[in-house]
């Protein structure tokens, strides 16, 4: 019989956080994606050995202080402006790796010219872009993705589009545009969706590295806290809900 | 064949208890504590430790990256 | 050696941009302000020095385009007039929250609105109170010149670096548009990244192992935290208004009258003084060069020589109330101002000295 003290040796290790992913308790709600999400950048910033060339920008939104939990240089933009915001310090220091963090109240509804134009001029960074579909951090407000019918607390019985609008697919809105050349909508509910998003993570960041313009990394997520579920209902909801409206996969790889 | 054999370290301080690696793990190694840590969550711990395969797919979904895997390599593990 | 050139204020800002050694400038298009990114975009500086130049989506862009840039340490600059600087507020107030240098060209045109694209001086509240929301200053400078446009683009990013804060070149229509003779420098070469990171070891260039990263942010989510930055940046501007007070004076020494003008007034207002004297009135002209710091000692120490202050502004009166703090209530101050891109003439000015002032 092995006992479990014989297998917790050093030399048996196969998984562990990221050296970039600082010990600070994340201040997220349980079962949070944001958590997995900020991993799945440290990680892929120690493999490629970029920490001392990576300025990641924080949004405005749950992730206002991403800063807090990847040990790289950070900029905190104002709400919406992270695109203008990375292309002011890309353009100065074309050769450094720059990345924004953004929410979907943030990208997609305050800041949906600055993402546009960011796309639209190629610029040479990484946008990830979470979509759970609510404003998180001000307490579970519709978000302009907000499903029909989902319901958040500016649409108590639900979103109505005569009201409301619809909700808006900004990943396959922008990979109409010439200057992103990689869009892809990943989630993180499940190993082997981890294991996709952290591929997409890693090709957006190479990307950057070959010039070939903006990579925009899209992952549907989970708000368990604004949706009101648990974090495994939510991750369930999700999948049943969210994805048929927005699919995973790439939206444009060239 | 011997099956293969793993361990998981919770970080019990640093878990929140939201239960995503108990349904994340295929073998049913993970429970959550009937204890609660510091900030009063019941954290993850291995409930069924003979079962643990050392995957890690609890520790890829983990939110708060605070499982650490460990695996013995399979020809020590007979 | 300086070289001599004849041109357009607004030419003379990206011109002294380039030789300066900036290293970005992004802005949006808007009258009367145009000439400044189009003359960059002639001069093709990414060929030479290496400055980058980007036409934003808008003055919202830009301005956070700067605040990236100047988060890693950069020299970056923008340029805009008082519709597109209303946009900017929100940028401008986290820049000074986060304590960064850039500077910032305001070439006035009337309002409020979309207002007139005739000049006007009608942003002096906005440049030297605030703004934008939170407690800060702007370190604001006010070119009365062609030349002066020229000069105090360096002088403007030496006082945004030697304290951390945005500087306001706050200028109008008239000195954006009109042409004069102007010396330059010659060419300085650009910051490397090695000396921007000497000089503001502060600035995001990417975390090496021989530091810990560097965060630009103003968020302060602890109010005890909050207020410490506060305390930090009131103490920041009370050394600059300590220490930085810029003004010119003319014809002051034996004055039984004084104007107090800035910018494009204090030019009209110069020649309504030799006219003042002509007649025998002695006259005299304080020009604040900077408006924050504003020289509120220095205008005081005429409390008591003077009869009377006249205030020519082109607005309905907005730096008369800091000329009245100043002197608090020791002598008379009264305004004369013209709005809507209307401008005075040296008689009017004048005029108003013997109407207001002297017969008043």
């Amino acid at each position: 019989m092995i006992d479990v003290k014989d297998i917790i040796k050093p030399e048996n290790l196969v998984f562990k956080k990221s050296k970039l992913l600082l010990d600070t308790p994340m201040h997220y709600c349980p079962g949070c994606s944001h958590g997995v999400v900020h991993n799945l950048i440290a990680e892929v910033i120690e493999e490629m050995n970029i920490q001392s060339e990576t300025i990641g920008v924080a949004p405005v939104g749950c992730s206002v202080l991403a800063y807090n939990y990847i040990d790289i240089d950070w900029h905190e933009a104002a709400h919406g402006r992270a695109p203008a915001v990375a292309t002011g310090l890309k353009r100065l220091l074309p050769d450094k790796f720059v990345f924004t963090y953004q929410g979907d109240g943030d990208l997609a509804a305050i800041g949906t010219a600055e993402t546009i134009h960011a796309c639209n001029r190629g610029e040479n960074i990484t946008v990830i872009f979470i979509n759970n579909g609510i404003y998180g951090m001000t307490g579970g407000q519709m978000a302009p993705t907000t499903l029909e019918g989902m319901v958040a607390s500016t649409c108590p019985d639900g979103r109505e589009h005569s009201r409301d609008g619809y909700p808006i697919k900004i990943s396959d809105l922008v990979a109409q545009l010439p200057g992103t050349c990689y869009v892809t909508r990943q989630a993180v509910h499940t190993p082997g969706a981890v294991r996709k998003a952290k591929k997409a993570i890693r090709k957006a960041f190479e990307n950057q590295k070959l010039k070939k313009g903006l990579s925009l990394v899209e992952v549907v997520s989970t708000c368990n806290s604004g949706w009101k579920m648990s974090p495994v209902a939510a991750n369930d909801w999700m999948a049943e809900n969210m994805f048929p409206f927005y699919p995973l996969g790439d939206l444009k790889d060239e | 064949m011997g099956k293969v054999r793993g361990a998981i370290v919770v970080d019990i301080e640093r878990c929140k208890g939201c239960g995503l690696c108990v349904v994340a793990c295929p073998t049913d190694t993970i429970v959550l504590a009937d204890e609660v840590n510091g900030k009063g969550y019941h954290y993850a711990k291995m409930g069924n430790p003979e079962a643990c395969t050392g995957c890690t797919n609890c520790a890829m979904v983990c939110p708060d990256s605070c499982i650490t895997v460990y695996r013995l390599k399979p020809e020590k593990s007979k | 050696m300086r070289e001599l050139k004849l041109m357009k204020g607004n030419e003379a800002i990206a011109e002294a941009a380039v030789r300066y050694g900036v290293d970005g400038y992004f802005g949006y298009p808007i009258t009367p302000q145009s000439e400044v990114m189009e003359t960059l975009m002639a001069m093709r500086p990414w060929e030479t020095t290496g400055m980058v130049v980007l036409q934003a989506e808008s003055e919202v862009a830009s301005i956070n385009m700067l605040y990236g840039g100047a988060g890693a340490g950069k020299r970056v600059m923008t340029s805009s007039s008082s519709p597109g600087i209303s946009l900017m507020q929100e940028g401008i107030s986290y820049i000074a929250g986060a304590e960064l240098p850039c500077v910032i060209v305001n070439v006035v045109r009337g309002g409020p609105g979309l207002g007139t694209i005739q000049p006007s001086q009608s942003d002096y509240f906005q440049s030297v109170k605030g703004g934008g929301h939170g407690d800060y200053k702007l370190i604001v400078l006010a070119p009365s010149s062609v030349q002066e446009m020229a000069d105090f683009v360096g002088l403007a990013f030496e006082l945004a670096f030697k304290y951390r804060n945005p500087a306001m070149i706050l200028s109008d229509g008239v000195i954006g548009q009109m042409m004069e003779k102007v010396e330059f420098d010659e060419y300085k070469p650009r910051w490397t990244d090695e000396e921007v990171v000497k000089n503001n070891p502060w600035g995001t260039m990417g975390k090496t192992p021989d530091r810990e990263r560097n965060i630009i942010t103003s968020l302060h989510l602890q109010a005890h935290e909050q207020e410490a930055q506060n305390i930090k940046l009131q103490a920041k501007y009370k050394e600059i208004q300590e220490k930085e007070v810029r003004y010119e004076e003319f014809m002051c020494e034996d004055a039984e009258y004084l104007m107090v003008a800035f910018g494009s007034a204090a030019r009209i207002a110069k020649k309504s003084v030799e006219m003042a004297r002509a007649k025998g009135i002695k006259a005299g002209l304080l020009r604040p060069i900077t408006l924050f710091p504003f020289p509120f000692k220095e205008i005081d120490a005429f409390s008591d020589r003077v009869k009377g202050i006249l205030v020519p502004e082109l607005n309905a009166g907005q730096m008369v109330e800091d000329v009245k703090l100043a002197v608090n209530g020791k002598v008379k101050v009264e305004h004369y101002g013209r709005m809507g891109g209307m401008i005075f003439s040296p008689d009017e000015v004048e005029n108003a000295l013997e109407e207001l002032i002297i017969g008043g």
